[in-house]
């Protein structure tokens, strides 16, 4: 471990750039899949199990059209298409008859579905690590210390593209106000005229939808296995708990923040212990918010 | 009143018990030997889990049209009751159970990996059944006194040393002492990978080399960039990972992806994650240990020589461009299991255990025989380096290894 911070500070100070490149890209993925969770959590009170499967699934089929050649934003257009049709119709079958029962019952609902999709596409697309070869350059730079992919910058663009299309949607459609009034009062939402139903809908299809987008940039930048699913789950719960719900830029900003700290952990300590980071995270953000609401907490439900 | 209740609970859970142990007697019946497998045929191991059940397959099929196992005169056919563990070890540890309990085998064949392997042995163990295993390598499970676990394998000590070796001689060939070489290792924390390790890690300390890098790596292993950011750093002389197919897979990408030019890689698993398909350019140079090729001069009466079991079995095949040699050991444990029945000439489970124990013979797949551990020490392991073409080429002595890598990236 001294050895490591020697290595990062003293001997080659360059190869920060590279790990908080890394970070960066990271914590653009997470970022998506993140924000997706948060609106489904905020506005219909649904803690998606599935998360990270579903961005896994946006993965597989980024991985069948690009054996059909295609270019990478066509393939992120259908993949975002067929997520959002997917999404709706998991509400449709699922997600609706839970909505207003109690926290496990969403709980084991979204894990079962969780596992039906791992197991789908484990017999689907068999067990083997696959990846999305586009074949793009690479950007040597500092002697060939520091490597970046295209493939990761035209993510990190992609990824920024579709984060600034939704904040405007959210912002200024009427849709987007629909999704926020029921988030803050679905009764009063109700009576006012909107269709809660149908704003539930969309916005667990919305959230299928950018874990789509999520899944094709996860693609194409790393590698993708039917069982992976879990690790995004886990990092998108602890971006959230993080960040708080309906808050857009706390979830960028969070997002970020753990991917850097999940490569900074795997450079220091060990590649091991990069996946307990953003667990380690959600602990110490729950121990102090429990130590910051106990002047608040007066009666127990 | 309650006397009675109990009584009748007893006497049903009796009939329920005898019931059970009269069906299970399905060891061996009729003119069938069943020997009973729990495989991965789901999870995370289902690819090297099929290729395991095909080796099984083919070696069964070809003995019962050979004339099957013979045994007080008699010719027994075989068959082979699989259930799927999922990859999961606490599911293998149920079903061996089941099988044995409810099914009544009375014979096993191995799952496939060290750590399902490390589920399975203590039940066939505890039931005195004899277990043939061909895909665990691990080398702590032949340092538990396990009786009846037998693998026709080599162990997981042997797998990557002949790499370490090279690069000793590597620096002995520039006239420097072998302590120079700078070691970089990653391995998933997984049994068979921290064995490979724990080997390697005694040889490197022989040697007096440094080991600059001993990362472990996380089982669901999708990025291992931040290893490879401190190889780019430290530069050293040879870069070892294991993580079974995966872990290859995602080495391959990124060493490819971040341009790591170490003059010697060794990985294994290259052949299963088929690392040269997908990344023809970063992958030459790689060593591969592997515990069998087909270009080996063995032979055998049932299947022939590797050559021809290596052709057979890529007609029954098609689909494998090069035949993973996680097949041809299964097939050669259950050759073995031909072999100790005829040698028993009985199917005590004891007896035959012994049988196991006392075989000597050459197969397509080597030379078995097995030391009082149960592994088999008369095969030795082999390295083959993976060429710009794809082709991937035996390499005994430093002399035979392209070094450096040639790469251009």
């Amino acid at each position: 471990m001294l050895d490591n911070l020697q290595l990062l500070f003293v001997w080659a100070p360059i190869i920060n750039v590279q790990v908080i490149l890394d970070g960066i890209f990271v914590g653009a993925v997470f970022a998506l899949c993140a924000y997706g969770l948060a609106l489904v959590w905020g506005v219909m009170n649904i803690k998606n199990l599935a998360q990270g499967d579903f961005v896994i699934m946006g993965g597989y089929l980024a991985l069948v059209l690009h054996s059909w050649s295609l270019p990478l934003p066509v393939i992120l257009i259908i993949v975002i298409a067929i997520m959002f049709v997917y999404g709706w119709g998991v509400y449709a079958l699922i997600i609706r008859r839970i909505v207003d029962k109690d926290m496990f019952v969403s709980l084991l609902a979204t894990f079962g579905l969780s596992l039906l999709m791992q197991q789908a596409m484990n017999l689907y697309f068999g067990p083997e690590v696959q990846t999305v070869d586009m074949k793009l350059p690479v950007i040597d730079a500092f002697d060939n210390m520091v490597t970046i992919p295209y493939s990761k910058i035209i993510s990190l663009g992609l990824a920024g593209l579709i984060t600034a299309a939704v904040v405007v949607f959210m912002k200024r459609s009427r849709t987007g106000q629909a999704i926020r009034a029921t988030a803050q009062d679905a009764r009063a939402a109700r009576v006012l005229g909107i269709d809660t139903d149908r704003v539930y809908a969309f916005t667990f299809a919305f959230n299928s939808a950018l874990c789509g987008a999520a899944g094709v940039l996860v693609s194409v930048i790393w590698v993708i296995q039917p069982f992976y699913g879990i690790t995004y789950s886990v990092r998108t719960f602890a971006i959230v708990t993080a960040a708080g719900l309906g808050n857009l830029p706390g979830v960028i900003s969070a997002a970020f923040g753990i991917g850097l700290f999940e490569k900074y952990t795997g450079m220091i300590v060990g590649t091991a212990y990069e996946v307990a980071a953003p667990v380690s995270i959600l602990l110490i953000v729950l121990i102090i918010r429990q130590i910051q609401m106990r002047r608040n907490r007066q009666v127990v439900r | 009143m309650l006397k009675k209740f109990k009584i009748i609970t007893v006497m049903t859970f009796a009939l329920i018990a005898a019931s059970f142990s009269n069906s299970a007697n399905a060891g061996v019946e009729g003119d069938t030997i069943t020997l009973g497998s729990a495989l991965s045929l789901t999870g995370k191991y289902a690819t090297n889990g099929l290729h395991t059940q095909r080796g099984y397959d083919f070696a069964v099929d070809r003995i019962n049209s050979t004339g099957g196992v013979m045994v007080g005169g008699k010719s027994y056919k075989l068959t082979v009751k699989y259930y799927d563990d999922e990859s999961t070890p606490a599911r293998g540890a149920q079903l061996a159970e089941r099988l044995i309990q409810q099914d009544g085998v009375e014979f096993m064949l191995g799952p496939y990996s060290s750590g399902m392997t490390k589920a399975i042995a203590p039940v066939s163990e505890k039931f005195g059944v004899p277990m043939i295993e061909a895909e665990g390598a691990s080398r702590s499970l032949f340092t538990q006194g396990y009786k009846y676990l037998f693998a026709v394998l080599s162990t997981t000590d042997l797998y990557l040393p002949g790499a370490v070796h090279f690069a000793a001689d590597q620096k002995k060939s520039i006239g420097k002492p072998a302590s120079d070489a700078r070691v970089a290792m990653a391995f998933e924390g997984d049994p068979f990978s921290m064995d490979i390790r724990a080997g390697l890690v005694e040889l490197i300390s022989d040697y007096g080399m440094k080991l600059v890098i001993d990362d472990q790596l996380p089982a669901d292993l999708s990025d291992m960039s931040t290893t490879l950011t401190k190889v780019k750093a430290l530069k050293p002389d040879i870069l070892i990972v294991s993580g079974h197919s995966k872990g290859a897979a995602t080495a391959a990408r990124q060493i490819d992806e971040m341009k790591i030019n170490v003059p010697i890689i060794a990985m294994t698993h290259c052949e299963a994650a088929k690392v040269h398909e997908k990344f023809p350019n970063a992958s030459t140079g790689f060593l591969c240990p592997t515990q069998w090729v087909p270009g080996i001069d063995k032979k055998d009466a049932m299947f022939g020589s590797a050559a021809d079991w290596n052709k057979d079995f890529k007609a029954a095949h098609p689909s494998y461009s090069s035949v993973p040699y996680q097949s041809a050991q299964a097939s050669a444990a259950v050759y073995v299991w031909k072999e100790a029945f005829e040698a028993a000439n009985t199917f005590d489970q004891k007896a035959v255990r012994d049988a196991i124990a006392g075989v000597e013979m050459q197969t397509f797949y080597g030379d078995v025989k097995f030391g009082p551990d149960g592994n088999n020490i008369a095969k030795p392991m082999f390295l083959r380096q993976i060429g710009a073409d794809g082709s991937y080429n035996l390499v005994s002595s430093f002399s035979d290894l392209a070094y450096p890598r040639n790469v251009k990236y």
